[in-house]
């Protein structure tokens, strides 16, 4: 035998065989989620995904197994992802077609994305069969799953207004009260500062914890109808004179040393801008209800001993919007693929229609201090332990005149990266309120 | 590539050695599962982001045709010019500062003194490390208010790091190197090593010291390993992407976006491909024309030998 011969047929068959795998592995994506599931009447499995991180993804999971031991036929499995790797594999998923039964998302514009490229399940009729579903649910919450008059999604877990957050013993320390108006706000950043205490504790890598700012200026100024426009895209609806004054007077803030030194590096992952909070190194935070909990978990007797304070937004000295207004997520929203089985898609129907929004889950968002998007629900606040906050934001949210959805969420994904760069640039002083306003106007209506 | 032995050698090898280490025809077929590879993973998807830059696409739906208009869009968007300036700006800065850097650890390491051995291997350690988690250790520690600074209390550590444009640049400079820096300094220990004993003890004879050594025979030796270390320094610099998304973000502002951070934050964040395809297509040119030109530059004179006696 020839041993050249030899060697090179191994050198084929070992190099050959790994290629070939390769090269069948990227031949063979397209739809196949769940082709094993069987589609024989109610039985069925569906897949879903959805956020980790503690104490949301407990609820998410407590509430699927509920359903799964409460149905034997059908069967829900669940994978989770961290909040930047989910957006990035949800997106992908869909490109190739392999995306899960359940999607879970934020609606607004990046549901209408997904409704645009055909990916998602028209729910409209599933609604109008299951009324008592529908009805129980805060009708406001139904706006961002809503795209020209169908509903696309099922708006779920819970209601996360935006609130205003303070340090009581922070503000003992400089003998003040919480601010009442925004002339109170810029009185109090000197005091603040003077005291080497940061008047607000702000993550401002994360962009959107910015634009939280700028959402409740342009509203306390100008009103919810300065955003309306733009979300209508409407010509120059950036250069309302609202819109340039609420530009200018975050970017006074920044100047007179508002917010928490190094604020533009701070990322909001990894909670630092609570922990300036409940430290005391900072004195307020504009941020989602949500960190209500995590500043529970994370900042020792910080919320059980009474030292959190928190209010809506103050308003604006002359300005114009309503001071019950708010903005935030409105709730989260489950959305079924398209490309889903029959079968995959009963077995999600029948789980959006009893344990979604059902008592058992809801008790599991009042238990870890979130409030549910369900009317009513504050009849179980009771002898909840956080009854005080969650009456609170049960209350900001059904009183608000306008709960507008995250600027971020509302808007296309493209436009929103836009606003989101901008702004960045905005807190950065790298550009004027009127250049903002120009860059953003480039974009309207995408 | 093609094969580039010195030709005083090749001259004196008999012909049949010659052609039976170089016959073409078994050369050929050994290279085939290679290219297969190169096609399937680098050609493939290249021609995919050509023609994804030709479209319209949000990452799942269809393709749809968009002509040129992504590539105008891009082309006129300021934002494109700026990641230009800070790619280049992050690879003339890392080159500046690696490069001397690199010579002179890797001049000192040649020695073959034990304690330069030992030294050897710290230098070595954080080219071990994976870019994602030097980027989070370098975020904590500089962290403005729970970092280094804040808690020894040293005033010259308590800078904005990452939340002022140029610190932020400097910062990320400094990491770039201290990771890269001891991999350059084994190429050039490992040239310098090469270099004949004979020309030191020459120069040593006509009365050169270590400094005018350095100058007139080390650097003019290590001439192909200075091209070869800058090529991978300015084509990797155009790759960074992991270090820098997860200390800065690109940020303050748009401090630290560099071209590939445009097109990830474009392309999967914006939803859209078409123009995230044509940053990554002016990317791939970028990287293709400077190998090129450091092709150039060190292969122009290819019969040169480095090698003692020729």
């Amino acid at each position: 035998m020839d041993p050249k011969t030899s060697r090179r047929t191994f050198l084929s068959l070992a190099m050959g065989a790994p290629i070939g795998a390769a090269l069948a592995a990227c031949g063979s994506s397209g739809p196949s989620t769940g082709t094993s599931a069987s589609s024989t009447g109610a039985t069925g499995a569906a897949t879903y995904w959805f956020l980790s991180g503690k104490p949301q993804e407990e609820v998410r999971k407590a509430s699927v197994d509920r359903f799964n031991k409460a149905n034997s036929g059908s069967k829900i499995t669940t994978t989770m992802f961290a909040n930047d790797d989910y957006k990035t594999k949800v997106k992908t998923a869909l490109g190739a077609g392999q995306a899960p039964t359940i999607l879970w998302g934020w609606g607004g514009g990046g549901l209408k994305s997904w409704v645009d490229a055909d990916q998602v399940e028209d729910l409209t009729s599933f609604f109008s069969d299951n009324a008592a579903v529908k009805d129980k649910i805060f009708p406001s919450a139904f706006g961002a799953a809503t795209i020209d008059g169908k509903i696309y999604a099922l708006p779920t877990e819970t209601v996360t207004p935006i609130v205003f957050y303070y340090n009581k013993q922070a503000f003992e320390k400089i003998g003040a009260q919480p601010p009442q108006s925004w002339g109170d706000i810029m009185d109090l950043v000197p005091k603040f500062n003077a005291k080497n205490i940061a008047p607000f504790s702000l993550a401002g890598q994360s962009r959107w914890t910015n634009m939280m700012w700028l959402e409740f200026l342009f509203d306390r100024i100008g009103g919810s109808e300065v955003f309306d426009a733009i979300f209508a895209g409407e010509k120059d609806a950036w250069s309302n004179p609202a819109a340039i004054d609420a530009l200018t007077k975050t970017q006074d803030l920044v100047k007179a040393k508002g917010f928490s030194k190094g604020f533009s590096s701070i990322a909001a992952d990894n909670n630092a801008d609570q922990a300036l909070l409940y430290t005391g190194k900072a004195a307020m935070m504009v941020h989602g209800a949500w960190t209500y909990g995590s500043m529970k978990d994370q900042g020792g007797k910080f919320v059980s001993g009474g030292n959190l304070g928190y209010m809506n937004f103050p308003p604006v000295d002359g300005g114009k919007g309503d001071p019950s207004d708010t903005v935030g997520n409105p709730g989260q929203y489950l959305s079924i693929s398209s490309k889903a089985t029959d079968a995959e898609k009963e077995v999600a129907k029948k789980y959006f229609a009893t344990e979604a929004n059902s008592d058992a889950t809801q008790q599991g968002w009042v238990d870890n201090g979130s409030v549910p998007v369900v009317k009513g629900v504050d009849s179980k606040f009771g002898n909840a332990k956080d009854a005080e906050w969650l009456k609170y934001i049960y209350d900001t949210s059904a009183n608000a005149k306008v709960f507008a959805q995250s600027w971020d969420q509302a808007l296309s994904p493209a436009a929103s990266e836009v606003l989101l760069d901008n702004i960045a640039k905005l807190f950065q002083l790298q550009v004027s309120p009127q250049q903002f306003a120009d860059n953003l106007n480039k974009v309207i209506g995408q | 590539m093609t094969v580039a032995a010195p030709p005083g050698i090749e001259a004196d090898l008999p012909r049949k050695v010659a052609s039976q280490a170089g016959g073409s025809g078994r050369v050929a077929y050994l290279a085939v599962p290679a290219l297969l590879f190169f096609v399937a993973f680098g050609v493939v998807p290249l021609i995919g982001v050509f023609y994804l830059s030709f479209s319209n696409w949000p990452g799942f739906g269809d393709i749809t045709p968009a002509g040129l208009s992504n590539w105008r869009s891009v082309l006129a968007d300021p934002g494109l010019r700026h990641s230009l300036y800070v790619t280049f700006l992050v690879m003339i800065l890392s080159w500046a500062v690696q490069t001397p850097a690199s010579i002179l650890i890797g001049a000192f390491l040649a020695g073959h003194q034990r304690y330069r051995e030992w030294l050897a291997v710290f230098y070595f350690i954080p080219l071990l490390f994976s870019s994602a988690a030097v980027a989070i250790t370098y975020k904590g520690l500089l962290d403005p208010n729970f970092g280094l600074g804040a808690g020894l209390g040293i005033p010259l550590l308590q800078q904005d790091w990452l939340g002022e444009g140029r610190l932020a640049m400097g910062v990320l400079i400094f990491i770039v190197s201290w990771q890269f820096v001891p991999f350059h300094s084994l190429l050039y220990q490992g040239a310098i090593r090469q270099i004949p004993r004979s020309l030191y003890e020459a120069a040593q004879l006509d009365g050169a010291g270590r400094v005018r050594q350095f100058w007139s025979i080390t650097l003019p030796t290590l001439r192909y390993t200075i091209v070869t270390s800058s090529t991978l320094m300015v084509v990797g610099s155009l790759t960074f992407f992991d270090l820098i998304w997860i200390l800065t973000a690109g940020g303050p502002g748009d401090s630290t976006r560099v071209l590939a951070l445009d097109m990830y934050i474009r392309g999967f964040r914006g939803n859209q491909m078409g123009p995230a395809s044509v940053i990554a297509v002016i990317l791939v040119l970028f990287g293709l024309g400077l190998s090129l030109l450091f092709r150039r530059i060190g292969g122009g004179s290819a019969s040169d030998s480095q090698l003692e006696g020729a």
